[in-house]
C-alpha cells in the first residue's frame, strides 16, 4: 500500500538558522518523486522531515504540516517511532549493521516490533525482502555471513531489503547511488522502477540523468546564497522539468549552466 | 461517485492515523524503563562521587594554613597541632619529577617508534605489552623497584630514586599510549610534504611531527603525571616515611603526600592528658590526613585542567 | 614468554629495512635505532619486572615449610606456600569480582547517558568530570570509604544480614564497624567506575552515525537504537573496559588496606569482619616491617598478583581481538 504526502508551508530550522523555507508540495502514491538541486539547498534536510529523522539532530525544528493521507506527521498524538516505521529510509552510504548477519540485518526492523516471529515466517520474510531488493540470488548461500562482507551495491540493496521488510508505506532514498559504481547504480535504478508498484518513493539525487531516468515527477530546490534558506523553486512532471521548465534557474541548472 | 471517493479517502485517513499513532505499549514501556534506569545509573553514581569531593573539601579545608603548607612534621608528637606537610609536598614533587624525567624520553621515543617506524612482529609485541603493562598493579611495580635495588644496593635501602623507578614503571605505558594517540593525529600529508622537500626522516619527525603535536604531547604527559602523583602503595614499600624535609632522592627516606595522608590516618587519635587545648588536639592526625588529601586532590585537578587547557589553546587546528 | 618475545623479532624487521633502503645513513639511522631501542626497552622493562620478582621470590618458593613458619609472621605451621597464598588470592578475586559486578552496569548506564541521553552541553561537562574522577588518588578513596561510606552503608548491611542472612554472601554476624569486604567492594566499585565509564563512553561515541540512523529509520525507539546499533558495536570495547577495571580492582591497595579488617579464610561472608585479605593490601601492610625470608614471601605473593593481572589483561586483549570480524571497525 502506498500513500500520498501533502506538505504545506514547511519551514525547517537548525537552532535559529532557517535551513529550508516555505515548501508546499504533493507527493503522489505509487510514483517516484525526485529532488534535485545544488549542494546545500536543503533537499536532504527536507527529505529527513518526511520521516521525522530531522528532529534527532539537537536544536532541529519544523513549522508547518506534513500530511500523509490527511494525517499530520507532526500531530500531537503521532508517535515519531511509528512514523519512521511507516516511512522507510535508505541512506547515502550503505549502512548494514556490521555486527549482524545478512539475515539478521533484513529482520532487524521486524524484530524490534514483535520479538516472537516464527522461524518459517522469518525465512519467508527474509527471502521475500531480498527478492524484492533483487539480492536473493546473490546472497542466499551466505545468509549467516556479516553484511559488511558484501560489495557496496549489494550492501545498498541489503539496506533496501531491510527497509522494505518492515512493510512501510513510503520509501525515502537519500542519494542512494552516490557511493556506488555505475553497474550497481543501474541495479538500484532498476529496483526503484519495480518498487514503485508498491511504494511511494522519494529520491534525492545529484545526478540529473538519474532523476530523468527513474522519476515521474521532479522537484527542483535552490538556494539564493550562503546563509540563505533553501527553497522549492518548482515541481512538475519530470519530462517537463527537463524539457521546458517554468523557471529560468531550473533551466540553467538542468542544462548544466549552473551549480 | 464523489461520495465513494470521499469515503475511501476518509478510510485511508483513518487507516493512516491508526498506523501512525500505533505505539506498541510494550516497546514504549521498555524504552521508558531503560531511560529511567540510565538516568538512575547516572544519579546513583553521582552520589558517592559528589560526597567524596565534598568530604575532602569540607574536612581538609579547616586544616589548610600557611604553617601547614610550609612546615614539616619534625619533632611533632602526639596531638600537637603545629607542623605541616612541606616535607611531603617536597618529596612528592621531587619523586614525581624524577619519575617524569625517566618516563617521558622512554615513553615518547617508544610512541615515536610505534607510529613512525613500527611494523611487523616487534611493533605488535610492543603494542600488546604496553597494553599489558598499563594493568600492572601499583604495589607490584613497587615490589619490582625494591627487588631491583636490593640486588644493586642490598636489602633494606629506602631512597626516593627507588620510588621514582616504581612510578616510572606505572607511568611509561600511560605516556606511550597518550603520545601514540597524539602522534597518530598528525596527518600523513604533513610528513609527505616534508619528505618531498628532501628533509630526512628524523628531521621530519623532530621538526614536523613533534612540533605539530607538542600541545597534545604536553597534555598526555601532564595527565600521566596526574595519574601517578597520587600513587601510595609503591611509595610505601620503596621510599619509606620520614618527618623531615629531604630534597635528595639519592639519599635517605622521603615523605610523600599520599603516604603522609595514609600514615596520619593510621596513627588514629592522640591522647591528650589535659583534654583538648591549643597544643593538643586528639584528632589532629586525621585532620592532617584530610588536609594532605585536599592538597593532593588540588594538585591532581590543577594538572588535569592544565593538560586540557594546553591542548585547547595551543594545539594547531588540523581539521 | 616476555623474554622470548623480545629476542629474535628485534632485529628481523630492522635488518630487512636496512637492506632495502640503502640511503638510511647517519642521523637517520641513529634516530631510528634510538626509537627501536626504546620499543625494545619497553619489553625489557616488563621482562625485568617478571624476572626480578622471580629472583626475589625464589628463596620463598624454595624454602621449607618450617623455615617459612619460623621467619614469616602469621605463617601457620605445616602449610605450603601455595596453601598460604590461597586465601589471599580468594579474597582478592572475591573483592574484585564483586566490585566489577557492581560497577559495570552502572558504568555502562553513565556512559550511555553521556553519549546518547544527556543534552550535549551537559554531556561534555560530565565527560570531563568523569575523567577527573578517574585521577583521584586511591588514598583519598580510602579515607572517604572509612569515614563516610562505612557508617553510611552500615544500616544497609544490617538489613541485608537480617533479611537475606540465608544467602551465603550475607551470612554470619554483621560487623558493627563496617570494615568488611562488602564495604571494600563498594569503594572499589566507585573507584573503577570512572575508568570503565571513560572507556565505554569513548567506544559508544564512536558508534557510526550511519548505523544509528539506520536503526532510527527502521522505527526504533531510543533504547532500541542503543540495543541494535550502539551496544553491539561497543561490546568488545565494554569488555575491555570492564577488564581494565577488573585489573585496577585486583591491584588496588590503599582502599583495601585502610578499610578492611583482615582475615585469612576462604569465606563468602562479606558482611563479617576478619574474614578476607587481598594480596596487595597484605603486601603493603607487612612490607615496611618485613625482613629476610618474610620479604621474599611477600614478593612471591606479589608475583602471584602480577600473574593474575597479566592473565586478566591478556584475556581482555584476546577477547577484543577475537571479536574483530563482527566489530565493524573495518
Amino acid at each position: 500500500m502506498a500513500q500520498r504526502i501533502d506538505v504545506k508551508d514547511l519551514n525547517i530550522y537548525y537552532g535559529d538558522f532557517l535551513a529550508v523555507q516555505d515548501v508546499t508540495m504533493t507527493i503522489d502514491p505509487q510514483s517516484v518523486t525526485a529532488f534535485i538541486g545544488p549542494s546545500g539547498c536543503g533537499k536532504s534536510t527536507f527529505l529527513r522531515t518526511l520521516n521525522r529523522m530531522h528532529e534527532v539532530i539537537p536544536g532541529a525544528a519544523v513549522e508547518g504540516t506534513v500530511e500523509m493521507e490527511g494525517v499530520d506527521l507532526y500531530g500531537p498524538d503521532v508517535d515519531p517511532v511509528a512514523v519512521r516505521r511507516n516511512v522507510g529510509m535508505v541512506f547515502q552510504r550503505p549502512n548494514p549493521f556490521p555486527t549482524m548477519s545478512i539475515r539478521d540485518n533484513v529482520l532487524a526492523g521486524v524484530k524490534l516490533n514483535n520479538r516472537r516471529i516464527s522461524r518459517s515466517d522469518a525465512e519467508e520474510l527474509v527471502e521475500g525482502s531480498l527478492r524484492g531488493a533483487n539480492l536473493w540470488n546473490e546472497v542466499k548461500d551466505r545468509l549467516d555471513k556479516p553484511g559488511s562482507g558484501l560489495s557496496g551495491g549489494q550492501q545498498q540493496r541489503l539496506c533496501i531489503a531491510r527497509a522494505i521488510a518492515v512493510k512501510p508505506q513510503v520509501l525515502l532514498m537519500d542519494e542512494p547511488c552516490s557511493a556506488l559504481d555505475p553497474i550497481s547504480t543501474l541495479a538500484i535504478e532498476d529496483l526503484i522502477g519495480e518498487l514503485k508498484q508498491d511504494y511511494t518513493i522519494v529520491i534525492v539525487t545529484h545526478n540529473m540523468q538519474q532523476a530523468a531516468r527513474v522519476s515521474d515527477r521532479t522537484a527542483f530546490f535552490n538556494i539564493a546564497g550562503t546563509g540563505k534558506p533553501g527553497r522549492l523553486i518548482e515541481m512538475d512532471e519530470t519530462s517537463t522539468i527537463f524539457s521546458s521548465p517554468a523557471q529560468k534557474s531550473t533551466e540553467d541548472y538542468v542544462s548544466g549552466r549552473f551549480g | 461517485m464523489t461520495t465513494t471517493t470521499a469515503a475511501a479517502s476518509a478510510d485511508a485517513t483513518e487507516l493512516t492515523r491508526a498506523l501512525l499513532t500505533a505505539a506498541d505499549p510494550r516497546r514504549r514501556r521498555v524504552d521508558r524503563t531503560m531511560r529511567i534506569l540510565i538516568w538512575g545509573a547516572f544519579a546513583v553514581a553521582m552520589v558517592p562521587l559528589v560526597s567524596l569531593v565534598w568530604t575532602v573539601l569540607s574536612s581538609g579545608f579547616g586544616r589548610i594554613s600557611l604553617d601547614f603548607l610550609t612546615l614539616s612534621m619534625r619533632n611533632i608528637f602526639g596531638g600537637d597541632p603545629s607542623g605541616g606537610i612541606y616535607h611531603a609536598i617536597a618529596g612528592t614533587l621531587v619523586i614525581t619529577a624524577l619519575a617524569t624525567v625517566i618516563s617521558v624520553p622512554i615513553g615518547l621515543l617508544t610512541a615515536i617508534y610505534l607510529v613512525e617506524y613500527g611494523r611487523g612482529a616487534l611493533a605488535r609485541a610492543v603494542t600488546f605489552f604496553v597494553d599489558v603493562m598499563t594493568g600492572i598493579p601499583s604495589i607490584v611495580a613497587g615490589l619490582f623497584a625494591v627487588a631491583l635495588f636490593t640486588l644493586i644496593l642490598g636489602p633494606g635501602v629506602r631512597i626516593g630514586l627507588i620510588g621514582a623507578v616504581a612510578l616510572s614503571v606505572l607511568m611509561i605505558p600511560v605516556v606511550v599510549r597518550s603520545c601514540e594517540e597524539m602522534l597518530k593525529l598528525v596527518p600523513n600529508e604533513l610528513r609527505e610534504a616534508s619528505y618531498a622537500l628532501g628533509v630526512p626522516k628524523w628531521l621530519t619527525i623532530v621538526k614536523v611531527v613533534l612540533r605539530t603535536s607538542v600541545a597534545g604531547l604536553t597534555t598526555g604527559i601532564l595527565l600521566a603525571v596526574a595519574r601517578v602523583i597520587g600513587e601510595t602503595a609503591p611509595l610505601l614499600v620503596t621510599v619509606g616515611v620520614t618527618d623531615s624535609i629531604n630534597f635528595d632522592p639519592f639519599e635517605g627516606r622521603m615523605m610523600t603526600l599520599p603516604v603522609f595522608a595514609y600514615r596520619q590516618y593510621s596513627q588514629g587519635l592522640a591522647t591528650c592528658p589535659g583534654g583538648e587545648s591549643a597544643t593538643c588536639v586528639p584528632d589532629i592526625a586525621i585532620q592532617n590526613g584530610w588536609g594532605a588529601a585536599l592538597v593532593l586532590i588540588v594538585i591532581v585537578l590543577v594538572l588535569n585542567l592544565a593538560g586540557r587547557l594546553v591542548n585547547r589553546w595551543f594545539s594547531p587546528k588540523l581539521r | 614468554m616476555t623474554t622470548t618475545a623480545s629476542g629474535p623479532p628485534v632485529q628481523a624487521p630492522a635488518r630487512r629495512r636496512t637492506r632495502r633502503r640503502t640511503t638510511d645513513r647517519g642521523f637517520n639511522r641513529a634516530f631510528r635505532w634510538i626509537a627501536v631501542g626504546s620499543g625494545v626497552l619497553m619489553l625489557a622493562v616488563l621482562a625485568a619486572v617478571a624476572l626480578f620478582l622471580l629472583v626475589q621470590a625464589w628463596p620463598a618458593l624454595t624454602a621449607s615449610e618450617d623455615d617459612l613458619a619460623a621467619s614469616v609472621p602469621r605463617y601457620p605451621a605445616d602449610t605450603s606456600l601455595l596453601a598460604y597464598v590461597g586465601p589471599l588470592v580468594f579474597g582478592t578475586l572475591l573483592a574484585a569480582a564483586l566490585a566489577l559486578a557492581l560497577a559495570t552496569p552502572v558504568a555502562m548506564g553513565i556512559a550511555l547517558f553521556i553519549s546518547h541521553y544527556a543534552p550535549p552541553k551537559l554531556a561534555q561537562v560530565l565527560g570531563y568530570l568523569v575523567d577527573l574522577l578517574a585521577a583521584v588518588p586511591s588514598v583519598i578513596y580510602g579515607l572517604w570509604g572509612i569515614f563516610v561510606l562505612g557508617p553510611a552503608v552500615l544500616p544497609v548491611w544490617e538489613w541485608l544480614g537480617q533479611v537475606l542472612g540465608w544467602f551465603p554472601l550475607f551470612a554470619g554476624t554483621v560487623s558493627p564497624t563496617s570494615r568488611v569486604l562488602a564495604t571494600v567492594s563498594v569503594v572499589l566499585a566507585v573507584m573503577i567506575l570512572p575508568i570503565i565509564t571513560a572507556v565505554s563512553r569513548e567506544v559508544f561515541l564512536q558508534t557510526p552515525k550511519l548505523h544509528e540512523e539506520a536503526a532510527l529509520a527502521l522505527g526504533a525507539t531510543r533504547w532500541e537504537v542503543v540495543r541494535t546499533a550502539v551496544l553491539p558495536f561497543g561490546r568488545s570495547g565494554v569488555i575491555s573496559a570492564a577488564m581494565l577495571g577488573l585489573g585496577r580492582a585486583l591491584g588496588e591497595t590503599m582502599a583495601v588496606l585502610m578499610i578492611l579488617s583482615p582475615g585469612f579464610l576462604y569465606s563468602f561472608k562479606i558482611l563479617t569482619s576478619a574474614q578476607h585479605q587481598t594480596i596487595a593490601a597484605y603486601i603493603a601492610a607487612d612490607f615496611p616491617e618485613a625482613s629476610g625470608l618474610a620479604v621474599n614471601t611477600l614478593v612471591a605473593t606479589g608475583l602471584v598478583l602480577f600473574v593474575i593481572t597479566l592473565a586478566v589483561n591478556m584475556g581482555a586483549r584476546a577477547i577484543v581481538a577475537r571479536r574483530k570480524e563482527f566489530s565493524g571497525a573495518n
